[in-house]
């Protein structure tokens, strides 16, 4: 359940407008909804304003999202509120989101966790003072047989231990995008030895 | 063991092309063959072949589908809508987003098939928002279908009229609660609703409604054209069929894998996830079902069948079958306590019994792992959990009572050990 904040209020910016691409964007989501019920775009178009905003959400974004969708503003602060990917505060510029709940502590997720504080020098819900980086630890992101995992921003970084996150962490500072997925180059999902199952599978004869 | 011929996810690893056309891709492996003459069978053809197939949801609660759809209204002048739960946040619970990402194109044929089973001619597929890139592929591939006519209008040109529509959660346990997903889909904060009314009657915008799991929905195509009892005829009784599974926690290869319900639970572990680290012998326990079914012993392993039915009866549940294995190296007692945290976390607010006990559970169970309770506090915190279960509007209340309920019937032993291992720790320290 989300608490409330008792950290100091961070600046906020006065305005806030979408981009005319990302406009055209916020349409078409609107546009997916039936007539009257434009406040199913809520989440579309906050996730589109974080987006926009150096993945974080200010005041003056909900503004905006919550007289686009003709909602009361205070819906849309309850909205941004509830659900834990929006941002209300600025993060760096990598996001680190790393999951400690049981598949993933079973796995070694604190290793993980003490490699990123170490290896940062910052603790979890902190951002680096460059800017660069911020920890943030969560709840099941629903890859647990690649566990552990760290999210950063939008792809996850999988089958981590103490060595790898450290590994991920310098290829990120050095400014390269290591391959997303597991870092043990796994077949995804597939058992590290390689499947147990669907090894006869023919298409040379097209349908099953 | 399952031949890979019965198998319906045959690209449950990605190992070959998602896009619907390709040399390798979605109708090479046999998706969307014969869609049109399948959705002319019809309404009633459909609903019961899914009723004689014995599949029941795969999302957890395990109710029968076509049983759901038969609540659809037959004639009604409001628009009917098919949810599809793609919001899986289950923890142990990965399957969904292998098929979202491998075989999106099973996913939106079963849809619309589904679709036509209950009257349904518009579908919102919600999928949990830190599946950015899985959300992408599905995007896609429903581009795809529509820019190949088999979904919109006149879909697969059978004249059935068919809207499909992707949207994103934004990060909330909670949605993946049916009712709690609705009002998230009409965008306010997800809190269930009360039941009854239930979806079928008053769901999104208040019109008839169905919602189920990505797996439910993605099997059905394959039931449909390889028929019913095929499907029934895997598994036991009241248990039939193909399951995904998601093997998590020490085992020497975790994976997902899709096998045949009822499966004894060994045997999945060893043929498929590399066996338990250290072997067999040094397995603890299984939490079998995703974190909110009660965890097993090994004595109950040793045996037990991975199916709705056998798992009830060792008071725990099948869930979204993903299997969680801890070895003898594991504090239980923290791991559940970890689960606690995770209800905690994730507790909507709404219902007075979850809000405050969940965090009220996880306080008493951080005590425990340190043994900093005393041993009349186990039965107080029993209570607590069975005053939560039941008690709340929607289920996660029972979820988070289970696992605390499970850790408290099988290791009563190991809580009382380390209370009398604390308190002989103060009393020497005092002493000295």
């Amino acid at each position: 359940m989300s608490a409330h904040d008792n950290s100091a209020p961070v600046a906020q910016p006065t305005s806030f407008a979408f981009t005319p691409e990302n406009l055209k964007k916020a349409q078409a989501h609107i546009a997916k909804y039936p007539p009257g019920r434009q406040a199913s775009a809520v989440l579309p178009l906050l996730d589109l304003a974080q987006r926009q905003h150096d993945n974080w959400l200010p005041r003056a974004a909900m503004d905006a999202v919550a007289d686009m969708l003709g909602m009361p503003r205070i819906r849309v602060y309850e909205v941004a509120t509830f659900y834990t990917m929006f941002n209300l505060k600025p993060v760096g510029k990598h996001f680190f989101q790393i999951c400690t709940t049981t598949p993933c502590w079973l796995r070694g997720s604190d290793e993980v966790v003490a490699a990123c504080k170490k290896k940062l020098g910052v603790g979890i819900g902190e951002t680096t003072a460059d800017g660069q980086f911020t920890l943030k630890e969560v709840e099941c992101l629903g890859a647990c047989v690649n566990a552990p995992i760290i999210q950063v921003n939008d792809d996850f970084y999988e089958d981590l231990d103490g060595v790898s996150t450290e590994a991920l962490i310098d290829a990120l500072k050095r400014g390269g995008k290591p391959p997303v997925g597991s870092v043990k180059k796994r077949q995804t999902s597939a058992p590290a030895g390689g499947p147990t199952t669907l090894k006869d599978l023919s298409f040379a004869g097209g349908k099953r | 063991m399952l031949a890979d011929k019965d198998r319906i996810f045959t690209n449950l690893y990605g190992q070959f092309d998602w896009h619907l056309d390709g040399a390798q891709g979605a109708r090479k492996r046999g998706d969307w063959d014969g869609t049109k003459d399948l959705v002319a069978k019809g309404r009633d053809w459909i609903a019961n072949e899914v009723k004689a197939s014995g599949l029941r949801g795969r999302g957890g609660a395990g109710f029968p589908t076509g049983l759901k759809w038969s609540f659809m209204p037959k004639q009604t002048d409001r628009p009917s809508y098919l949810i599809v739960n793609a919001d899986e946040s289950e923890p142990g619970t990965c399957k969904d987003r292998d098929i979202i990402r491998h075989d999106p194109q099973k996913l939106i044929e079963g849809c619309l098939l589904a679709g036509v089973g209950m009257g349904a001619h518009h579908c919102y597929i919600y999928i949990r928002g830190e599946f950015y890139n899985e959300a992408q592929v599905l995007q896609a591939a429903i581009d795809e279908a529509y820019a190949a006519g088999l979904v919109g209008k006149n879909a697969c040109g059978s004249g059935f009229d068919f809207e499909i529509k992707l949207h994103r959660g934004a990060g909330a346990y909670i949605c993946g609660e049916e009712t709690g997903l609705l009002e998230s889909l009409e965008g306010k904060k997800g809190q269930p609703r009360l039941k009854p009314p239930f979806p079928a009657a008053v769901g999104l915008y208040g019109c008839p409604s169905t919602v189920n799991n990505v797996e439910t929905i993605a099997v059905v195509p394959t039931i449909l054209r390889r028929g019913g009892s095929w499907f029934a005829g895997i598994g036991r009784p009241k248990n039939e069929g193909t399951k995904v599974y998601c093997i998590s926690g020490h085992v020497e290869q975790p994976c997902n894998v899709e096998e045949a319900m009822s499966i004894p639970l060994k045997e999945l572990i060893e043929k498929h996830a590399g066996g338990v680290r250290g072997g067999w012998d040094n397995l603890l326990a299984v939490i079998p079902g995703g974190s909110s079914v009660p965890v097993i012993p090994k004595s109950i392993c040793d045996t037990v069948l991975m199916d709705f039915d056998a798992l009830r009866d060792v008071k725990s549940g099948l869930g979204t079958a993903a299997v969680i294995v801890m070895d003898k190296s594991t504090d239980i007692v923290k791991a559940i306590a970890r689960l606690s945290q995770f209800y905690k976390h994730e507790s909507c607010g709404q219902c007075t019994p979850c809000r405050e006990g969940t965090g009220w559970m996880w306080r008493v169970m951080e005590r425990m792992v340190q043994g900093k309770a005393e041993p009349r506090e186990i039965d107080m915190l029993l209570d607590v959990s069975l005053e939560v279960e039941g008690h709340t509007i929607c289920a996660l209340g029972d979820a988070a009572a289970w696992p605390v309920q499970g850790l408290i019937r099988h290791f009563r032993p190991e809580l009382e050990r380390r209370m009398h291992e604390y308190r002989a720790h103060a009393t020497r320290a005092a002493a000295e």
